[in-house]
């Protein structure tokens, strides 16, 4: 189980190790092998995603994409595989993650592997859930609950949080959800968005990033 | 919601990362947390008059070396523990170093001293303030710290908020130092670590509602 945590990107949880210390010489036959070509594709996926993070980091936005994209393939294998009665949790911790990776993009350092900063993130949230829904429990009477999500484990593909979008964008002042719609879901450049709302550049992307953090905070405290 | 419209959300326009954000947020702190605790030593307790003869002694010294070494490890420490993925590391153990040493120092003085001066030796003239005036001095930079942690994101709240506090405590032992005429190493040793503790207690226990992310 453990064994397993690590190898959500196929690097160690502590951060000292290099991104390229796993791959192993060529030619290796015998028992070690399997093991090897193991390594050697979490090394060859580490290699692959820290450039496409360095891309994104760089304002890559289709980079970026592909990453979050990916990404959230690996995080919900991950999640589903720890919370396997609760498929809807795992989609909605799924992006939950996706929007703490977002807003904290910026404490990312590219000298060390993208991997073991996202598995760092996603743990991070997982034991954040955890720590939420047993204090949940205390109120409610687990067997019901149980069995409910037992029966909603069987939607294996879910990949739909129960979480509403637009809910979640009325919610938020007003600055911010028109910066959020024209900027994020429109896909206006932030110049045009500021003739169409009158604010200024800085004004905005202030407001979509304030909006950002926002609805982090509003997706972990609706659950 | 699905997730590909969350993914399409996060990245339309969504531009470069700001870069060395660790960095310039930490700038920031210290830029205001040193020149904080500094002015609040200026209008309250002052400069020690006698600082110019402090400078010839080595005992000052070695007292501002181990604060100035603790500072540097709580930084450090809290520059690391910003960052998702990243352990403490190494710098634990010049933190415990420094302890180690301040501890030793204070161990072979008292074993030195005639019996009847070590209550002195440890007691000094200003016991009862010291831990107090460290703390105080430290608000300034263990506020401007969390402020700047507060926009990063600690996966262990507890030791991130610990590692502030040794950061602002030391750097208010490295203030206070400017005005204590206190030399002897069994007085640093357990009021200038008491004060030091103090912010770190604070710390780790504030780290987790303040801290979180």
């Amino acid at each position: 189980m453990e064994q397993t945590a690590f190898r959500f990107g196929g690097l160690q949880q502590d951060g000292h190790n290099s991104p390229m210390t796993p791959v192993s010489p060529s030619g290796v036959t015998g028992s070690a092998s399997a093991a090897n070509f193991s390594d050697e594709v979490f090394a060859e996926r580490e290699e692959r995603l820290h450039a496409l993070m360095l891309q994104a980091q760089a304002g890559d936005e289709a980079a970026y994409r592909v990453l979050l994209t990916e990404l959230s393939d690996r995080l919900r294998a991950y999640y589903r595989r720890r919370l396997t009665t609760m498929a809807g949790d795992a989609e909605d911790l799924v992006q939950e993650t996706l929007l703490a990776i977002h807003n904290q993009r910026h404490t990312y350092d590219r000298s060390r592997p993208l991997t073991t900063w996202c598995y760092a993130i996603a743990r991070y949230k997982l034991v954040d859930f955890l720590r939420r829904r047993g204090r949940r429990e205390g109120l409610t009477d687990p067997i019901d609950d149980d069995f409910s999500q037992a029966l909603s484990a069987d939607e294996s593909d879910v990949t739909d949080s129960r979480r509403d979008l637009q809910q979640l964008l009325d919610a938020l002042p007003e600055r911010q959800r028109l910066s959020v719609v024209h900027v994020k879901i429109e896909g206006r450049s932030v110049a045009e968005t500021a003739t169409l709302t009158g604010m200024s550049e800085s004004a905005i992307k202030v407001n979509v990033h304030r909006a950002l953090k926002a609805l982090a905070a509003k997706v972990r405290g609706s659950k | 919601m699905k997730t590909d419209a969350l993914i399409d959300l996060l990245a339309t326009g969504a531009g470069p990362a700001p870069r060395y954000a660790v960095a310039r947020r930490f700038g920031t702190a210290v830029a205001f947390g040193a020149t904080g605790g500094f002015a609040l030593l200026l209008f309250t307790l002052g400069i020690n008059p006698a600082i110019r003869d402090f400078l010839a002694l080595p005992a000052f010294w070695t007292k501002m070396t181990f604060a100035a070494v603790l500072t540097l490890a709580g930084f450090v420490a809290s520059l690391r523990l910003a960052r998702p993925g990243v352990a403490v590391g190494n710098v634990k153990w010049l933190a415990a170093a420094a302890m180690a040493a301040l501890w030793a120092l204070a161990l072979i003085v008292l074993a030195d001293a005639d019996p009847g001066t070590r209550v002195q030796l440890v007691l000094g003239n200003s016991w009862s303030v010291c831990p107090f005036r460290i703390a105080l001095l430290s608000v300034p930079m263990f506020a401007a710290s969390f402020w700047a942690m507060r926009g990063l994101a600690p996966t262990n709240q507890t030791l991130a908020g610990a590692a502030l506090g040794v950061f602002s405590g030391a750097l208010g032992a490295s203030i206070y130092g400017l005005h204590c005429p206190e030399l002897a190493p069994p007085f640093l040793a357990v009021w200038y670590v008491l004060g030091i503790l103090i912010p770190t207690v604070i710390g780790s226990a504030l780290g987790k509602s303040l801290l979180r992310w």
